[in-house]
């Protein structure tokens, strides 16, 4: 398995009137083909910023500093921003949240995926046309030839995302980042877009990160996940590792927030975690998630965690639960 | 598309007759048609037979479908001023003004464009400020002083360009500049809110992340999508160019419509007044069809409602 992508000490500021706020805080993960990483956390834990960051298509105000990003052997961290056009939607592509105003209103279906094509390739109209025809019905498009002149309005926020996925796939990325592709979306549809990034993801031996705050979406389609808080990560490892053994409080806490058959009793209260994720503004002490935690120690307030190896493939950020484990 | 224009097409036949119906009336009500003509010295049965003459002593609406009738054959009556028919008089006008409203929507339109680009993409930065003083220093002259102003410079003391009369392009040039810069702020204020507010869209971010590069992302993807507000205020503003030019015309001394109907106004010369503010209010309804129809072929959703 070639390895795809490496990110270490990956940082994102946003300046603010208040301060800066540091909204990704030393991130680090690795990715191979054929695998796919899952970036978990609630809203506002830094995990869409990360994933714009890996891109370069922060915010203008946004400050991305990284200590590596090496993708497919080449650093990107001081890449100029033509070097990185280049790859974005050839090497590595994305899919956006929200189907509905990802596509450009003005321009046909056709149109938006050929676009995606000629960009990176010497190719013809007919060409780029037969590619984007072809993609529709691998991504489950049924008459994908008059698809091609529709425009996004006349689509369902499914058939959307179907076009999305197809305008990623278009040059054969190596790498597809998709972020929170199915949170807009009702809950069949999410299963059969969930499926078909699976399948899609098998077929081409592509690496993907699947970006989401839903522990279901986890559990089918990833093989292994990193759990963020506040910026940071807080526990990583394979999905059966930490959905068996969750280590850190938080990752506890939001796995109790989720009914799983067999293991919560029917008619008893799903768990939830108390408290607000507090905003990363300024001088940061200590471990963010203590005024959370049903575990907390004096020393939390103190110490600022670190990552820890705690095995091949697994690391954590706690405190006590590395105290527990010694 | 096609039923989109029909159904346009149709409500602008609709507005055409109510809009020549109205200014018929408000004509006929702001005073005696029959007094204007004979004129204020005249005795009651000069006036009597001028009324029976011209028939205005029928009811209005007959003398609306009877003017209206003739008018869509072309026939817009007689000055009595001129002592030639109205058609004539406006056809002879009316190139100077189409003339200098097309000039002037171009360059506020030129002008407006860079501008407002400029100002989108380095928002609230120096290229921004100064692209918007540009623009307000359009608005903040008025448009009789600045061509004052440019007839000083560039007809008297450097002879570059004629003072007034509309014999070649170049009597066109500093009526245009006046005319057009006067609504470059309105332009430009659009464009730029437009495409700031499209470029922070999410079809841009996808169009970033297909790998285009920025100037596909601004004119293929933003600016055709940032346009569309710009085209509704480019189909008023020609209207108001035409129609408010007289000032324009008179410091140029440009012989347009606007002119005329100023003229025409002072002289109470009706047939001509009656002409011109049907052609203007059925250009504006043109305009407006038009600006409709561009809008749709810019902006597929339109093309449902």
């Amino acid at each position: 398995m070639g390895l795809i992508l490496e990110v270490e000490g990956l940082h994102v500021d946003l300046p603010l009137p208040a301060g800066r706020l540091q909204a990704v805080r030393n991130v680090g993960f690795e990715v191979s083909q054929g695998e796919t990483l899952s970036l978990v956390g609630e809203s506002g834990c830094g995990k869409s910023l990360t994933a714009l960051a890996l891109m370069d298509l922060l915010p203008p105000r946004a400050i991305r500093r990284a200590g590596k990003l090496v993708f497919e052997g080449r650093e990107l961290s001081g890449a100029a921003e033509d070097a990185m056009a280049q790859l974005r939607g050839d090497r590595m592509a994305m899919i956006f949240q929200e189907p509905m105003t990802s596509l450009n209103p003005c321009y046909t279906i056709g149109n938006q995926l050929v676009e995606a094509y000629l960009q990176h390739r010497r190719a013809s109209e007919r060409e780029a046309r037969e590619r984007a025809v072809f993609l529709l019905e691998t991504v489950g498009i049924t008459a994908a030839g008059s698809r091609l002149k529709q425009f996004p309005h006349q689509l369902s926020g499914g058939l959307r995302q179907r076009i999305m996925i197809a305008m990623g796939l278009m040059c054969g990325p190596s790498l597809i980042i998709a972020d929170e592709p199915t949170t807009a979306l009702d809950v069949t549809i999410q299963a059969q877009i969930l499926a078909l990034l699976a399948d899609l993801q098998r077929e081409f031996r592509m690496g993907l990160i699947l970006i989401t705050h839903d522990l279901g979406v986890v559990a089918r389609v990833a093989h292994r996940l990193c759990v963020m808080y506040c910026g940071q990560v807080v526990e990583t490892g394979t999905t059966k590792e930490v959905f068996a053994r969750p280590l850190h409080p938080y990752t506890q806490g939001l796995l109790r927030c989720i009914p799983v058959p067999g293991r919560v009793e029917p008619g008893s209260e799903l768990g939830s975690i108390p408290g607000l994720v507090p905003t990363p503004i300024g001088v940061l002490k200590g471990c963010t998630f203590r005024n959370r935690c049903p575990k907390g120690r004096p020393e939390c307030a103190v110490e600022n965690p670190h990552l820890r190896e705690i095995g091949p493939n697994r690391a954590l950020r706690c405190l006590d639960a590395l105290a527990a484990a010694a | 598309m096609i039923v989109y224009t029909l159904k346009r097409l149709a409500l602008a036949l609709v507005v055409a007759v109510i809009v020549s119906l109205v200014s018929f009336m408000l004509i006929r009500v702001s005073g005696d048609p029959a007094i204007a003509l004979a004129g204020e010295a005249s005795s009651a049965e000069q006036i009597q037979h001028i009324r029976e003459q011209y028939g205005f002593d029928r009811p209005l609406l007959v003398q609306y479908l009877d003017w209206s009738w003739r008018a869509l054959q072309g026939d817009f009556g007689e000055s009595p001023y001129f002592r030639l028919p109205v058609s004539q008089i406006m056809g002879d006008r009316i190139g100077v003004t189409m003339t200098l409203g097309g000039c002037s929507l171009a360059f506020a339109v030129l002008l407006s464009l860079p501008l407002g680009i400029l100002a989108a993409v380095h928002p609230n930065t120096w290229v921004d400020r100064l692209a918007l003083a540009i623009a307000v220093l359009g608005q903040a002259m008025p448009s009789f002083w600045f061509g004052l102003i440019m007839i000083i410079f560039f007809s008297v003391t450097l002879r570059w360009l004629p003072v007034s009369g509309t014999g070649s392009w170049r009597h066109f040039v500093m009526p245009t500049i006046a005319l057009g810069y006067y609504a470059t702020p309105a332009f430009m204020r659009l464009i730029r809110s437009g495409m700031i507010e499209v470029l922070s869209s999410d079809y841009i971010r996808t169009a970033r992340a297909k790998g285009l590069r920025w100037p596909k992302i601004l004119f293929k993807h933003a600016l055709r999508n940032a346009i569309i507000p710009v085209v509704s205020l480019a189909a008023v503003q020609f209207g108001f160019m035409l129609g408010g030019s007289i000032i324009i015309e008179s410091v140029f001394a440009l012989h347009g419509i606007g002119y005329l109907a100023w003229e025409s106004i002072g002289r109470s010369d009706l047939p001509v007044v009656q002409a011109i503010v049907l052609m203007l209010s059925l250009i504006y309804v043109v305009l407006t069809l038009l600006s409709d129809i561009l809008n749709a072929v810019l902006d597929p959703r339109i093309r449902v409602k």
